[in-house]
């Protein structure tokens, strides 16, 4: 009997989120590296917190994409060493649907925790109160949008030996358009402006990332396992 | 209609011989197109009246910032060909494409800078095309750090087509991200390349150097996809037939 799409995603996500608890240091790491980049900001620019407020959203947002970039390291990598990945290949099921469902547990491991501390280093850089909701609205979307796009970069660099620094380098260009709308959106909330517009340009990256970007992994990590 | 001449680019040893033979013709008429486009350019064309001299300088960027996006759209095209019908001989294109494209990106960006030093004031302007051009520039980077990282060549053969794919999908995000992010900072300060109130005489040698410059790539291009094949089939019974 073929399990049905739903409980395969159901049971990758919990797989996954098992896995993850069961090792915290990986999921804490990433943030304290991002609370890390925004604490280095005010040792090198300047501790004016008016000053600072102009430069928030571009440390938030590189920050976020950094860290994020360290966390993709483990999307795919465990498995494919372990033969997980192989036998998500084998087992009949959609390869497409089951690295969408990893992807989708990797955003909820790593960019929504950092979405929901970016606060906490937002009001540290001088970002008033009011723009809070804002700055976390568009770094939970934004680093969904890194997650699909990301996920492509790691299948590739699979069959790569050294995959750390060359995922940089592929994925950071492709994630140029989510810096721009994301650090926008968090422009608008620090100066209280309305942040629809590069939210929605943000939400439409995610749309086509849910799209295309699954397809894109499954071919890649098909290619990685040959 | 008969494919046949579509198929024969699919053997190694028939584009080997097609490349020796081509490259030699398609440089000698680029060098001499360009000659003349120089002339024309740099001799006949007159001066611009607001950017005097300095404009000239469009005759290299802008043919090379064109040909900077075509080798990438050819680089995706073969990689895509590569990928569906697997065609060794389109890999083998894609990866001799890739330096190529890089070095036009670089030579854009280069005299970029040096014609923005007299009309801007600085070498470096956030402007959108520049930006886009050096985010393409990484693009290739990623493109052939992907490539090399990979020692399966038939791997490195397949991921490094898919990251060209991918790329072309989002090279259009990209430039027009980038063009609505500075469209909120600052204007645009100069149009370059509106061609509408452009003098003829200044027109024909841009359309000869873009034409000289097409033509030169291929030169280049069917001398890499050379030893290119040479590489990969070094161990192929044709190659010591073609070579003794």
């Amino acid at each position: 009997m073929k399990t049905s799409s739903l409980s395969v995603a159901r049971l990758i996500v919990l797989r996954d989120l098992r896995l993850a608890f069961r090792k915290p240091s990986q999921l804490i790491q990433p943030l304290m590296f991002f609370m890390i980049v925004a604490t280095l900001f005010p040792l090198t620019l300047t501790p004016e917190l008016s000053r600072l407020r102009d430069a928030a959203p571009g440390v938030l947002w590189v920050g976020a994409l950094l860290s994020s970039l360290l966390a993709l390291e483990f999307l795919f990598r465990e498995d494919a060493d372990d033969g997980t990945l192989e036998q998500f290949a084998l087992s009949g099921q959609s390869l497409t649907w089951m690295l969408f469902a990893k992807t989708c547990t990797h955003w909820l491991l790593t960019g929504l925790p950092l979405a929901l501390f970016a606060p906490i280093a937002a009001m540290l850089l001088g970002v008033p109160a009011q723009a809070v909701g804002g700055v976390l609205a568009a770094l939970a979307l934004g680093s969904f949008a890194m997650s699909l796009v990301g996920a492509i970069g790691a299948g590739l660099t699979l069959g790569a030996r050294r995959g750390g620094v060359l995922l940089s380098l592929l994925t950071l260009p492709l994630a140029v358009p989510i810096l721009v709308f994301g650090a926008d959106a968090t422009q608008r909330a620090i100066i209280g402006d309305p942040i629809g517009p590069p939210m929605y340009l943000l939400g439409a990256i995610a749309v086509l990332g849910i799209t295309l970007s699954p397809l894109a992994a499954a071919a890649a990590v098909r290619i990685g396992l040959e | 209609m008969n494919w046949v001449w579509f198929h024969r680019f699919g053997s190694p040893p028939y584009v080997y011989g097609f490349a020796r033979r081509w490259a030699p013709w398609f440089g000698a008429v680029a060098g001499l197109l360009m000659v003349v486009a120089l002339y024309g350019g740099l001799v006949l064309a007159p001066a611009d009246y607001q950017q005097k001299d300095a404009f000239r300088m469009m005759y290299v960027h802008a043919p090379s910032a064109t040909m900077s996006l075509m080798v990438y759209s050819t680089l995706a095209v073969a990689s895509a060909v590569g990928l569906i019908w697997r065609m060794k001989v389109a890999h083998a294109a894609a990866a001799a494409c890739a330096p190529i494209g890089a070095w036009f990106t670089v030579a854009t960006l280069g005299t970029g800078m040096l014609w923005g030093k007299p009309m801007w004031g600085t070498y470096w302007e956030w402007d959108p095309r520049l930006t886009s051009e050096l985010v393409l520039l990484f693009l290739y980077f990623g493109y052939m750090g992907l490539r090399a990282a990979i020692e399966d060549p038939q791997k490195a053969d397949k991921a490094s087509a898919l990251l060209a794919i991918v790329g072309a999908v989002n090279i259009p995000i990209i430039h027009y991200s980038v063009v609505w992010w500075n469209g909120l900072h600052q204007e645009n300060s100069t149009k370059l390349g509106s061609d509408a109130d452009m003098a003829w005489s200044m027109v024909w040698p841009l359309l000869l150097m873009l034409l000289a410059f097409a033509l030169y790539f291929g030169a280049v291009f069917l001398i890499r996809l050379r030893a290119e094949l040479l590489r990969r089939e070094r161990n192929a019974s044709w190659i010591r037939e073609v070579l003794s």
